[in-house]
């Protein structure tokens, strides 16, 4: 018999959509020239490149001209972030604004550039995994060159008020960069009604291909050439463009924010179930705040049942998730998410993370609501720390 | 799984010897929340033979923990505490088929639990050891995440 698999781990990737698949297709053999070349084989292939980018372009409601393609989200991370800081540093600017759970994409870029003599803010996120615009506006200097924040949380799923945070930046004349690689596709993100300077997004978040990527990039503010070579994106990243994959990411967005309304409905439906069904496991809790959140994210705590335990377990069953626990990773830090929302750490190493793609369905739902239990009852009875719960050596963080 | 091997996958989804000795002559406990894993060994202990007639433990941890836990304890059942105070983690990882690098710290906390739990058993029993054999458990290192 087949193993029954559910893919609830659609923050890590997603699978590729039919039409996606269907319009890379032509890329590979039949229109497979460079976008360089004058000859009509060329030219074909500059004609699909130049649709990709109009499509993107009307997706976050911007100009073409002021998209730019990349390797994914981690590369326009660093090259959003790095331009800003470039041009900020021309005008003895040297502050920059984020927060402390950001990707690591945005936060090993500013750590380096921290050592180059940048000065960088962390702002605290509340216990519900928000920052509100007031505090941004707050730790606004005269010498603040860039405030790059999150447009939603990969871990926790947590939407920021950004079109307060850009209109903030906006009036105090500061960039704005925000990483949407999980928001694009799954809520509207508009750069104009946002006040987006500088947004990144990923293709495989919202089943396109990997490795694949792009940016937006305001008209009229410079951007750093990140790589050398050709002429290629303006003369701002060279190499011969990713063709298939550049027209399979723009037909997966076009699809996605197509069905957004629709899918949101169905995923927010999904999710809430999910919610509502796993916090009746006793002393369990919801990490990040419950209106502001993805359609898709369901990210809970149970105490005493650590996660890669639990991960291993449901995978038993056929449940692909993730967790925030420290041995899911090669350190012994759990998240630093799960840490700046500030849970304890006994609590960060007990999450599980369900997200919710356009493949799952209600069957999904039920299934997990009937072994995810187990699983944590499972996990639980092996559990020393859970025994210190259950005898009142430590204290409940949950109640019930 | 190809974290893990097999063996490892045997021993973390039927782990044997889980479980509490109400009674128990030694139980030690290491490791602690914020490096993830904690084990605690309850150990029976035959007084006249010094043999370990029983075992048990409850692990808070992860994959390799739970495997190595479980192992471990199936390593020193019925055997003198002499030869259990010889076991080593790197003896535990290799009956599991190997733990992959970054997952021998959880190994090592098994180890120290069975020593940890010899130790109490001296200590309650007032019986003399060669104290030096009994360093205090390691302290993690603590280093940055990296995904
Ligand atoms: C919020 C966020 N930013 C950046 C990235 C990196 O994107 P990519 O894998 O395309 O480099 C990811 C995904 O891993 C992400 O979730
Ligand atoms: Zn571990």
């Amino acid at each position: 018999m087949e193993k029954k698999i559910i893919y609830v781990d659609n923050a890590a990737t997603t699978a590729m959509s039919d039409r996606a698949i269907a319009a890379m297709q032509p890329y590979f053999k039949g229109i497979y020239g460079n976008p360089s070349s004058l000859h009509t084989v060329g030219q074909t292939a500059k004609e699909a490149l130049d649709g990709a980018r109009r499509k993107i372009a009307a997706c976050l409601n911007c100009e073409p001209g002021e998209v730019y393609f990349t390797s994914g989200g981690s590369e326009a991370d660093n090259q959003c972030i790095r331009s800003a800081a470039l041009q900020g540093a021309k005008k003895g600017k040297k502050h920059i604004i984020s927060t402390a759970f950001e990707h690591h994409a945005v936060l090993h870029t500013l750590k380096k550039l921290e050592k180059e003599g940048f000065e960088v803010t962390y702002l605290d996120v509340h216990g519900n995994g928000l920052i509100t615009a007031e505090e941004v506006k707050a730790a606004i200097r005269p010498d603040t060159a860039l405030v790059t924040i999150m447009y939603a949380n990969n871990e926790v799923g947590t939407i920021q008020p950004i079109s307060q945070i850009g209109k903030v930046c906006r009036e105090a004349g500061v960039v704005f960069h925000t990483d949407a690689v999980q928001a694009a596709g799954h809520i509207p993100v508009d750069v104009r009604a946002d006040s987006i300077d500088m947004l990144s997004l990923s293709a495989h978040k919202f089943h396109g291909p990997k490795g694949v990527g792009a940016l937006y990039c305001r008209k009229g503010l410079p951007l750093l050439t990140f790589i050398e070579g050709g002429a290629q994106e303006k003369g701002k990243r060279a190499g011969t463009e990713n063709i298939p994959g550049i027209v399979g990411m723009a037909a997966a967005l076009e699809e996605a924010c197509g069905n957004m309304q629709e899918n949101a409905e169905r995923l927010t439906r999904m999710r809430d179930r999910l919610i509502d069904g796993l916090l009746k496991v006793p002393y369990s809790g919801l990490n990040g705040d419950r209106e502001h959140r993805l359609p898709g994210n369901i990210n809970i705590s149970f105490e005493g049942a650590e996660g890669e335990s639990l991960i291993l377990y449901a995978d038993a069953l056929g449940i692909c998730l993730s967790s925030g626990s420290a041995c899911t990773t090669a350190s012994l830090q759990p998240s630093h998410v799960l840490m700046s929302l500030g849970l304890p750490h006994e609590v960060a190493h007990c999450s599980l993370r369900i997200t919710l793609g356009d493949t799952n369905t209600e069957e999904d739902v039920d299934y997990m609501l009937v072994h995810i239990p187990e699983v944590v009852k499972k996990v639980r009875d092996i559990s020393s720390l859970w025994d210190d719960y259950v005898s009142g050596k430590i204290k409940h963080i949950y109640d019930k | 799984m190809a974290l893990y091997s097999d063996k490892v996958m045997d021993h973390f989804t039927n782990p044997r010897n889980v479980g509490i000795i109400e009674d128990a002559d030694g139980i030690g406990e290491v490791g602690n929340a914020v490096c993830g894993d904690i084990m605690k060994i309850y150990l029976k202990i035959d007084k006249e033979s010094g043999i370990i007639s029983d075992v048990k433990f409850k692990t808070f941890g992860c994959g390799s923990a739970i495997a190595s836990s479980s192992m471990a304890t199936e390593m020193i059942k019925g055997k003198p505490l002499s030869q259990a105070l010889e076991l080593t983690n790197k003896a535990v990882a290799e009956a599991l088929d190997g733990l992959p690098a970054h997952k021998m710290h959880c190994s090592v906390l098994a180890e120290e639990a069975i020593r940890a739990a010899i130790k109490d058993y001296y200590d309650k029993n007032g019986i003399e050891y060669d104290r030096s054999k009994f360093p205090e458990p390691h302290e993690e290192e603590h280093g940055e995440t990296e995904e």
